[in-house]
């Protein structure tokens, strides 16, 4: 008997989970070697989404490789817009009139709303509860009609311009977006919250899941609500406020435990703060332009101008060919706070209308690498539990 | 003498065909109820297109999957693989000879009907093991092993459950234990037995692999568990034997806790109408209501995690079943 117990061995099982797989969030793949149903090791694999976008940038005028930016983080196209003109505005030296300013942060906050809803659902689609899944798309959905509605794209919007934004926002949408502020908060908290804080399944399924120390988490670089459920208070809305943000109040939402849980909450409560962001913009949008009037070097002609004026024709022609002349040397990084944590643009440029290198500091790629650290002796349920608690785009991990 | 005996064979025979036909077809449709009331649940309409309001989605899904190719896996280990979506069906299916559907009514009215029962739930883990284990995929295996040790763990607490039902009705025979809930004035052994039909419930989530148990084909991390690989008409015959498991389970809930077919005496009484409805209406009513609860929980919870799974089988419903089953023996002792 004794023998033969020794020769009984047994052997961990590597499976591959990804890249097509409904709980892996597009196109990641993730190699578990499991020991039963233990995970004894976690590698995860990108880079089956990549689309080369910061070499694409290279070959476009700073102008016309904003749209690229849509694709990055598909699912928050404003913010990436918004990121981009950001760190462009900072390095030439624009300043975007009051106006649209607003619209931005508004923008920016109905993203976040918009986003956080994907964040939290499909979590909670992976864990098993599919009905907030269709609850939170409703809302989704009527946020999605209000960007069709100011830009005429629901997904890739590509609204925000440097130095403004493309077009003003007339009064029917905001106060459809006002009605819509109203209303949410009362949602969020008799339809979500109901559905999954006082859901004892969920929380077991995530209280004490994935936990990450505040120190351990900023030593792996995350941002964003990734961190904040550590219980660190770092939103670059306040630290470094960019837009309207500085005009505004609210509060950053933390975490205690740094475990799945205290991240949905975070999220959870960040809609409520977008919510009332919106709000005071809302309230608060004074009259005025929407684009920079200083920066002639991005605005494109009226198109009526174009075609019975010759300096306006030469400076559509230029702008669209060559980009911005006598363009400034040099670098710059800027962060803006997506949804998912800290989106970095670092241009190089070299003075000709075209940047000689963009680099991203993209939040999901930081936050996919935490990922063997947060399944470490976890369980198969587990791992699907931190990839959805990670909130993580592979448009904008993979680039 | 042998008239009689091709008569009483032919009578089977008809009734068996009659209780399989009625079955299957509420098979169909339970599966386009279930995605109609998840769908209104889900704030959407669920299947609309075929037949008005969906009507005909079922018969339309079964020619779909009936003229799918039935694709089997290069190194599936074949025999294995054919046979094993035949066992749960088979053994569902067989199940459904002992329930009474109503006074009366009964294709083999053994004395030992909630055992064959038991037994036929177990050996469609069976199946799901075997297809699990032949598929030759490291999904299905997962989800094979975790289907055995779920059946097994929830076996139990389910078998303890109904034990305190058979101490009261003294019988296995389940004719018997629905008349012998006749001599409550409510006619249900619902009351007395509240916490071995609270176990029950647990465990008929469970042993049917529903959510928030649904661990063996949990589809957001097993992809589909154990029936990943299986295509076509294969792949309909486990679904079509999880809906007849859901239907055996409502009506075994039905039969030893709500008084199957039969109508609480109080209301009898006071309406003495309702008498005139027939038994399986009431019968259905119950099933209907239950297999409704599954579709309810659906919608409603997330997904168990695999110990906890099992701490909730072992620490809790079987504690639990035991001392349900101590404290019926001690009252029924003393009268």
């Amino acid at each position: 008997m004794a023998s033969a117990e020794k020769e009984i061995k047994t052997r961990e099982i590597t499976i591959s989970m990804g890249p097509q797989h409904p709980a892996t969030h597009g196109v990641l793949r993730v190699i578990l070697d499991l020991d039963g149903e233990t995970v004894v090791k976690c590698t995860p694999y990108v880079g089956y989404l990549h689309r080369g976008t910061e070499k694409l940038a290279e070959n476009r005028t700073y102008l016309s490789a904003l749209p690229l930016t849509d694709r990055l983080d598909y699912i928050s196209s404003m913010s990436n817009n918004i990121g981009y003109c950001v760190a462009l505005e900072r390095f030439f030296g624009i300043e975007v009139p009051e106006r649209a300013k607003y619209i931005r942060t508004i923008m920016a906050e109905m993203t976040r709303i918009s986003s956080h809803i994907i964040g939290i659902s499909t979590h909670a689609l992976d864990i098993g509860a599919m009905t907030l899944f269709l609850y939170s798309f409703r809302d989704r959905e009527r946020l999605l009609d209000l960007f069709e509605m100011v830009c005429g794209a629901r997904l890739t919007a590509s609204y925000p311009r440097i130095g403004g934004v493309r077009n003003d926002v007339n009064q029917e949408f905001l106060d459809k977006l006002y009605e819509f502020t109203e209303e949410y908060p009362e949602i969020i908290e008799d339809q979500y919250e109901r559905l999954l804080d006082q859901n004892r399944i969920w929380l077991q399924r995530t209280k004490g899941i994935g936990v990450i120390s505040a120190e351990d988490a900023i030593n792996w670089g995350l941002t964003g609500p990734t961190l904040r459920g550590s219980g660190v208070p770092y939103d670059i809305r306040k630290y470094a406020p960019y837009d309207a943000y500085p005009y505004v109040e609210f509060d950053v939402p933390v975490g205690k435990n740094g475990d799945v849980y205290d991240r949905y909450k975070c999220r959870m409560e960040e809609l409520k703060q977008s919510n009332r962001i919106i709000k005071q913009c809302i309230e608060k949008m004074p009259k005025g332009p929407v684009m920079a009037s200083d920066a002639p070097k991005f605005t494109l002609p009226p198109k009526d101008r174009v075609l019975t004026d010759m300096e306006s024709l030469i400076r559509q022609f230029i702008l669209i060919t060559k980009g911005p002349i006598n363009a400034p040397e040099g670098e710059i990084y800027a962060a803006t706070e997506v949804p998912k944590g800290e989106l970095g643009f670092y241009f190089v440029s070299d003075g000709t209308g075209r940047p000689y290198r963009m680099r991203l500091r993209a939040p999901s790629f930081v936050h996919v690498s935490v990922l063997p650290k947060l399944c470490e002796g976890a369980l198969i349920a587990d791992v699907i539990a931190n990839i959805g608690t990670i909130d993580i785009v592979l448009g904008e991990c993979d680039r | 003498m042998n008239l009689d005996f091709v008569i009483d064979v032919a009578i089977i025979i008809v009734k068996i065909a009659v209780v399989i036909g009625v079955t299957m077809l509420h098979v169909m449709y339970a599966t386009y109820f279930e995605r109609k009331a998840i769908g209104h649940m889900q704030i959407r309409l669920g299947p609309m297109r075929v037949g008005p309001h969906g009507i005909l989605q079922p018969l339309a899904d079964m020619l779909k999957l009936f003229f799918k190719e039935d694709i089997i896996p290069k190194d599936a280990d074949k025999p294995v693989f054919w046979v094993s979506p035949i066992i749960p069906v088979f053994a569902t299916l067989s199940s459904l000879a002992v329930i009474p559907f109503f006074e009366g009514f009964v294709i083999a009215d053994i004395n030992i009907g909630l055992l064959y029962i038991l037994a036929m739930s177990s050996l469609g883990a069976y199946g799901i093991v075997m297809a699990g284990w032949s598929s030759n995929s490291k999904y299905s295996f997962l989800g094979g092993l975790r289907s055995s040790a779920q059946v097994i763990s929830y076996e139990i607490a389910m078998g303890l459950s109904l034990v305190g039902v058979m101490i009261l009705s003294g019988s296995l025979n389940l004719s018997e234990i629905v008349k012998a809930q006749q001599q409550y004035w409510h006619g249900m052994y619902l009351i007395p037995q509240f916490l071995a039909y609270f176990i029950f419930l647990v465990a008929m989530f469970a042993e049917t692999n529903r959510t928030p148990f649904d661990l063996p084909d949990a589809e957001s991390e097993l992809v589909a568990g154990y029936f990943v690989e299986y295509s076509g008409m294969r792949f309909a015959l486990f679904y079509a034997a999880e809906y007849i498991g859901m239907i055996i389970m409502a009506s075994i809930a039905v039969i030893c806790f709500w008084g199957g077919w039969t109508i609480p005496p109080v209301l009898l009484n006071a309406v003495p109408a309702l008498g005139m409805v027939p038994g399986i209406v009431w019968f259905l009513a119950k099933v209907y209501f239950h297999v409704f609860l599954y579709y309810w929980v659906r919608a409603t919870v997330p997904r168990y995690r695999y110990d906890k799974l099992m701490e909730l089988g072992w620490k809790i419903l079987i504690p639990l079943a035991l001392a349900n089953l101590v404290i019926t023996s001690i009252l029924k002792y003393m009268g």
